[in-house]
């Protein structure tokens, strides 16, 4: 990697903790669903870097756009951008004491995993580039990964009818 | 540290937050973003892991992983809009009917 | 890639389920909206040709299908079986439960129908991706059916409970394999830990960890089992027995396939942790349940109880054992369930307290002995089928030299005969309210309750039965 693309990925790397972070912390609906689609750009930024432009075009299209829209416009029909500050809710005491334990397990395996030089290596020998156009994606889809294809497929039929059921009127 | 282990170590940040987001905020939508912000830092992790590995299959399964959580949006949006009608709020505090 | 009919026949269950609630999905729309029963019996007759298709692919050997991503053994096809059959005794009690309750919809049967698919891929997965698939292709309609009662609060909310869980516990599930590729570079269960200097790594552990902790949402075992309790109770009852067996042989299926049929030659890393799993899982479920005043609550305890005991199978590497216990918890689960399903049938609201059943015995005979019987099941009282179902997994566990695990399941057992005991005292002993609404007949929730109570007793009579059909278990392909 150049001088140019670690500067660049660093800068993503932060631009991407900075808005999940505005997601944890944000008090106002929207702006957290806004927070979340930039986290879902910067993502699809750091997929071209790595070799993968057909799932960069795709998490812009599917998760910015679809997804997050979908969000945004609950939040506004049921006009739920404004949170309730938060208190300690009674019957979910147990969760504050078991995100912190989380966090503090979760920041020690990381800096353990620094200090003790564990690098993930880039691969056994350099790896090749595969192919990864869109033509490429759609013959392994279509090819190895046929029967995970079916079954989403299915996948989203029992999302659509579930949708149905849940929102027509009885 | 090379690229692979910065976006990796990145991840894993991202999971981490979407996880404390489930656990400290009291909003179904909320804790629903948070959610999605744990399998997107699964797929930032499958994709720096495929270009490790020089494999297309771990490409192939970000894009099932979007598709699953286009599904379930679709029934969790659906199940937050019909309790909202019933009773005017998306806080998981107020869901006291069961408990004891 | 060509389909063969080696790939076809391999996850034929998934496939006739699958096509066969696309066809419903269909006929339900040319079905009158005052004929839904018609959509149930559509879909009845769809589980039993499935459970019959899965019991006739029991003799096939062990073989490997769409380039590895499915495996097809004995062990497979007989949990196809088991919950095909589940499904076929949930609908037989839902007929008139839904009638009662009012849930007119025929979209029920298919989303049961495709959640049982879901299941069905589950059994045979070989890989990490399939897994995932068949996992949330189970959960998103079991999400969906947990709100159906709607607009009653108590299903929309035990539907929203669930839901928030369950995405929680795939973002663990799918994080945790993410990891697990990162180390190997395959989502193959066979080689994921088999490649050179990949079993002690960090990555594969902590990926591993994370997996498990998913997948110890899904069976609700302890500490991942807090959403249980709300969500068994605000379901309509019918699918609260559907997610306490069905969805419990699933995730227990997913279990087995990741540390029985997978990671071959990592017992030592993961069996400490499934031992210290289930302990917590016997204890905690155990005692709640103790202090339960209402039945359907008291179930949804004593199903995580009895998740722990399945898991002493796991953690001693018997999957036999596990299979059996499920087979005999499942019956005897549907049995109790097929008597709570009757008495929430009756007029007005929904009686769940164990005041309801005061009296029981004594004016249904017949409902609260099948009652009596699932409870001695429950505890383990021979010669029901839960009694041979424990002595096999403390078997197990003693031989693998897990001794503390086994002594604790006993006395977890003996603590257990309690809080099941005070239902058949109530039932039998206390003198029934002249209040207490009669339940409405119905001959599908009978033969149910009868096929129910006869497995009970068949499997514990002769348990060879069973165990010849399970097979040998999940045995990793590569030696």
């Amino acid at each position: 990697m150049t001088m140019a693309e670690w500067a660049l990925l660093v800068l993503l790397g932060a631009l991407s903790l900075a808005s999940a972070l505005g997601l944890l912390l944000s008090r106002n609906a929207v702006y957290a669903a806004l927070f979340l689609v930039l986290n879902f750009s910067v993502g699809a930024v750091i997929y071209l870097l790595f070799n993968a432009p057909f799932l960069a075009v795709t998490q812009v299209a599917v998760y910015a756009g679809a997804i997050m829209v979908l969000f945004v416009f609950v939040i506004m029909l049921l006009g739920a951008e404004r949170l309730a500050p938060a208190e300690n809710p009674p019957g979910l005491a147990y969760q504050r004491p078991l995100a912190i334990i989380l966090a503090v397990a979760l920041l020690a395996v990381a800096a353990w995993a620094l200090l003790s030089g564990a690098q993930i290596e880039p691969s056994p020998s350099v790896a090749p580039r595969p192919d990864s156009s869109p033509q490429a994606m759609g013959m392994w889809l279509f090819g190895p990964y046929l029967l995970p294809l079916q079954v989403v497929a299915l996948l989203l039929l029992a999302a659509m009818v579930g949708a149905l059921v849940l929102s027509r009127k009885s | 540290m090379d690229a692979t282990s910065f976006v990796t170590f990145l991840s894993a940040a991202l999971f981490v937050i979407g996880a404390l987001g489930v656990l400290l905020r009291r909003s179904a939508l909320l804790i629903f973003m948070s959610v999605e912000l744990m399998l997107n830092a699964a797929n930032l992790a499958f994709v720096t892991f495929a270009h490790r590995w020089g494999q297309l299959d771990g490409q192939v399964t970000v894009f099932f992983i979007m598709t699953i959580a286009a599904a379930e949006v679709a029934v969790g949006l659906a199940l937050i809009v019909t309790i909202f009608r019933t009773k005017r709020s998306t806080s998981v505090d107020e869901l006291a009917q069961l408990r004891g | 890639m060509m389909i063969n009919s080696t790939d076809v026949v391999a996850v034929l269950p998934f496939i006739s389920v699958a096509l066969g609630s696309v066809g419903l999905l269909i006929a339900d729309l040319l079905i009158p909206a005052e004929r839904r029963h018609v959509t149930a019996w559509l879909a009845a007759a769809l589980l039993l040709t499935a459970a019959v298709i899965a019991l006739s692919l029991l003799g096939s050997p062990t073989f490997e299908a769409f380039g590895g991503m499915v495996i097809s053994d004995p062990t497979a096809f007989f949990l196809d079986t088991l919950i095909c059959t589940i499904g076929l005794v949930t609908i037989l009690l839902t007929l008139r439960y839904n009638q009662v309750r009012g849930i007119l919809r025929g979209e029920f049967y298919i989303l049961l129908a495709l959640s049982i698919s879901g299941m069905t891929l589950v059994t045979h997965a070989n890989n990490l991706l399939i897994l995932l698939l068949g996992i949330e292709l189970l959960s998103i309609p079991l999400y969906v059916l947990c709100g159906i009662a709607r607009p009653r609060l108590e299903s929309e909310e035990s539907a929203l409970k669930y839901f928030l869980t369950g995405a929680f516990a795939s973002g663990f599930l799918v994080y945790g394999i993410a990891l697990t590729y990162g180390a190997s570079g395959t989502l193959s269960l066979q080689t994921a830990p088999a490649a050179p200097n990949v079993s002690g790594d960090p990555l594969l552990l902590i990926g591993i960890g994370l997996i498990l902790v998913g997948l110890g949402f899904k069976v609700a075992a302890v500490p991942f089992h807090l959403w249980a309790p709300d969500t068994y109770e605000g379901a309509p009852t019918t699918v609260t027995a559907f997610m306490a067996t069905a969805t419990k042989v699933a995730g227990f299926a997913a279990l087995l396939r990741v540390l029985h049929g997978g990671l071959p030659g990592m017992e030592s890393t993961w069996q400490p942790l499934v031992a210290i799993i289930a302990a917590a899982t016997m204890i905690v479920g155990n005692l709640a349940a103790l202090a339960q005043q209402n039945l359907k609550r008291m179930l949804a305890y004593s199903s995580i109880a009895h998740a722990g005991y399945a898991l002493v199978g796991v953690a001693a590497h018997d999957t036999t054992s596990v299979v059996f216990y499920l087979t005999g918890y499942a019956f005897t689960t549907l049995a109790a369930f097929a008597v709570i399903t009757a008495i929430g049938s009756s007029e007005g609201e929904e009686m769940q307290f164990l005041e309801a059943y005061s009296g029981l015995g004594r004016q249904k005979p017949l409902l609260g002995a099948v009652l009596a019987i699932a409870m001695f099941s429950l505890i383990g009282i021979p010669p029901t089928v839960g009694f041979i179902g424990k002595y096999f997994v403390f078997q197990a566990a003693v031989a693998k030299g897990l001794v503390w695990l086994a002594v604790l399941g006993v006395l977890t057992s003996a603590m257990a005969a309690y809080y099941y005991l005070r239902v058949v005292m109530v039932a039998f002993i206390r003198e029934g309210s002249a209040a207490a609404p009669l339940p409405t007949p119905s001959a599908p929730r009978n033969l149910a309750a009868a096929i129910s109570v006869a497995a009970v007793f068949v499997l514990g009579v002769v348990p060879a039965l069973l165990l010849s059909m399970i097979g040998n278990g999940m045995l990793s392909t590569t030696p």
